[in-house]
């Protein structure tokens, strides 16, 4: 490692020590790293759309490509700045009320294919059988439809009702004890991918 | 002309495009992409709406004693990416100055302040998990085979991860589903809603 | 106050400074974990292995630094074996803060493997509003992107020519730790019915087997264990696989402070139930 990379690196180190010192308390350090962060996330997303998204789809596009029928979608956006004035906020519905419109339209009969019809195929797809396979695809649809049971609030939980929609219950916490466990995974890996830098930091510094 | 024309366009974009899934035509995939592209660029305008609010409310708290040193360190980090990256496209590839603030502030920082929740999840895991009930039982129990699965016992862990790999595919599957199902009934009712003109929280108050 | 009842009122400082040891200790003295491949991301693997050289594989990495942990090692080893296959690339990123990493990763991994940016790999570069981008790229990639992240038009880049959209990709990856998965899924496979895998954070992990049990995913890669698995079955260890001996440490720790909590809890229990304040 150079020695303008250890310096760069130790930077990053004393960063994370700031961020680090917020597991005592709040202080000084950690809100001096998170406001730092917080600007130059801003400043490097800018600098992102300037180039990569302002230059390449809409100034290039109409002015260098002369593709004129732009100018309507970049005006549209431009009225979104109008949000800022009192008297003059309700013109920027117009660029809300495209972006909206066409997102729902086409979301509407993708979200029905993809979020249920497939999912209710999923549920009913596997024969029924005397094995392993049909045991679980009995378990999946008896489980699928405890769980909706348990979330469908238009009926009392009573009765036959209340037997399902308590199996239900269960079948939901199962899934959240899974996704528990799963996110201990998760957040300890974001800690050890730090305490991994801070060790390859100490030995670029110290010798392993 | 400030509520019912901005319906309208909902309406009649919105219809356009619903109809459009059912016609996969050429011209009409070409009205999808078009119609898509239009956005893009709609939002790629808006979107230094939400750059300048932030960097205005910290120009306002430069007056607000207390504040003004953060406020200072924020717009000094926004104004220094500015200045190192705006002038050349070649700033966004490595080796730049400003992809060099990058990796050593914004990678960092981002990546720590992610990390705490390592301990935040091992306390709440501490104080909470506890087999109070029935369900806290089961929910733990789950939990507890899932995390199981790191550690190397032999037979153990070979037993344990088939069991987990059925909770995964089946219980848990089938608890997701219905949750997901359920919000997918929810997202289209609410976009048919917004198309019909019925939903129009999104214009905010006059 | 006896010393269970003090165990159960510990101040959370304590078991901060446990899991920082915990994750220490390998750090000082490591050891090799085994780690054996699980269905769903062997499916992935050879879905991976079965393209073609020269055949086209897109690779979405919708991430941003706070995830980085978990998904830069999935995005290294589904590059690597890709570049070792000599599939064509095609990169893309919707998190905003996306685009440094990805130019990292593949630069890096370009050098590593002999591979030209523009022949062997193309990186798109980032756009927002992730759905609407997916729907457009679905149509043509030249709509959304009419050049790359390196402002090269796409036509100029020989990887480009003759691929138009997603029915030229043999498959899609999806490495995402937000809801731009719910999005490949809807408005990608959804609409275009191009073949999905994701490589998602632990966090999501539990939330997507339906959609694999439903077939419109091929595979999950799920979490920091699923891309230790990747690494394995390409025999090319990485950090997926360098941090297993941490998260057997640290998860030892979690699951003896669930049961220190848990056998504290029943011992005082009768205690509370006297005093009227147990639950």
């Amino acid at each position: 490692m150079t020695t303008s990379q250890l310096l760069l690196n130790g930077i990053a180190v004393f960063l994370t020590f700031c961020i680090f010192s917020f597991l005592y308390k709040d202080n000084p350090f950690y809100k001096f790293a998170e406001r730092l962060v917080a600007g130059v996330a801003t400043g490097y997303w800018t600098v992102l759309l300037f180039h990569t998204n302002f230059r390449d789809k809409v100034w290039d596009t109409i002015v260098i490509n002369h593709q004129f029928i732009y100018i309507i979608p970049a005006l549209l956006g431009i009225a979104m700045w109008t949000r800022f004035s009192k008297n003059y906020s309700w013109i920027s519905r117009y660029s809300i009320a495209f972006y909206i419109g066409i997102s729902s339209g086409a979301g509407i009969p993708l979200i029905f294919y993809a979020g249920i019809f497939k999912q209710l195929q999923g549920t009913i797809s596997t024969p029924l059988s005397f094995s392993w396979a049909g045991l679980n695809a009995f378990l999946i649809i008896v489980a699928v439809l405890a769980a909706l049971v348990y979330f469908f609030f238009s009926a009392a939980h009573k009765g036959t009702m209340g037997t399902v929609s308590r199996i239900g219950i269960y079948v939901v916490m199962i899934g959240f004890g899974a996704g528990f466990g799963l996110t201990v995974m998760g957040r300890v890996a974001l800690l050890v991918q730090r305490i991994i830098f801070l060790k390859g930091y100490a030995i670029a510094l110290f010798g392993g | 002309m400030k509520r019912e024309i901005p319906i309208l366009i909902v309406g009649i974009t919105g219809v356009i495009l619903f109809l459009q899934y059912f016609i996969p035509t050429d011209w009409s995939m070409q009205l999808l992409g078009t119609s898509q592209d239009w956005v893009i660029v709609i939002g790629i305008l808006a979107l230094p709406l939400g750059i300048w609010s932030l960097v205005k409310a910290n120009i306002m708290k430069l007056q607000v004693k207390g504040e003004r040193f953060y406020a200072a360190v924020l717009l000094t980090g926004f104004l220094v990416m500015l200045i190192f990256g705006l002038p050349h496209r070649s700033s966004l590839e490595q080796g730049s100055t400003f992809m060099t603030l990058f990796n050593t502030i914004l990678i960092p920082i981002q990546a720590t302040i992610f990390s705490l929740l390592a301990f935040f999840v091992a306390s709440a895991a501490y104080r909470a998990f506890r087999a109070r009930s029935v369900l806290a039982t089961i929910l733990l129990l789950t939990a507890f085979l899932v995390m199981f699965r790191w550690l190397p016992l032999g037979f153990i862990s070979t037993a344990d991860n088939a069991i987990v790999a059925w909770i995964l595919s089946v219980p848990n599957m089938a608890a997701n589903r219905a949750i997901g199902m359920g919000i997918g009934l929810g997202g289209a009712a609410m976009a048919i809603k917004i198309i019909l003109g019925i939903e129009r929280t999104y214009m905010g108050h006059d | 106050m006896t010393f269970l009842e003090k165990l159960m009122q510990v101040d959370r400082r304590w078991i901060y400074l446990a899991i920082g040891v915990a994750v220490i200790i390998p750090a000082i003295k490591s050891f090799n974990v085994p780690v054996s491949p699980s269905p769903e991301v062997k499916k992935v693997y050879d879905f991976v292995e079965n393209i073609k050289p020269g055949e086209y594989l897109f690779v979405a990495m919708d991430y941003d630094p706070t995830s980085l942990a978990e998904l830069n090692p999935m995005a290294e080893a589904i590059l690597k074996h890709a570049f070792i296959r000599n599939e064509k690339v095609v990169i893309v990123t919707l998190a905003q803060f996306g685009p440094g990493m990805v130019e990292a990763i593949t630069s890096r991994l370009a050098t590593e493997f002999n591979k030209v940016r523009g022949v062997d790999y193309a990186f798109l570069g980032y756009r927002p509003y992730p759905a609407i981008t997916i729907l457009a790229m679905g149509v043509d990639f030249r709509s959304p992107f009419p050049v790359d992240y390196y402002g090269t038009p796409l036509d100029s880049l020989p990887v480009m020519r003759g691929i138009k959209n997603f029915y030229n990709v043999k498959g899609v990856i999806d490495l995402t730790s937000g809801n731009t998965a719910d999005m490949w899924l809807t408005d990608g496979n959804g609409r275009y019915g191009f073949p999905l895998a994701i490589g998602i954070t632990g966090v999501m992990a539990a939330n997507y087997y339906q959609y694999l049990q439903s077939g419109q995913l091929f595979g999950i890669i799920p979490g920091i264990k699923g891309a230790a698995e990747y690494e394995s079955l390409i025999k090319r260890p990485g950090e997926g696989m360098t941090q297993a001996a941490y998260q057997v440490v640290a998860h030892t720790v979690i699951i003896l402070f669930i049961i220190l909590s848990n056998v504290a809890y029943f011992a005082t229990r009768k205690g509370r139930a006297k005093s009227g304040g147990a639950r």
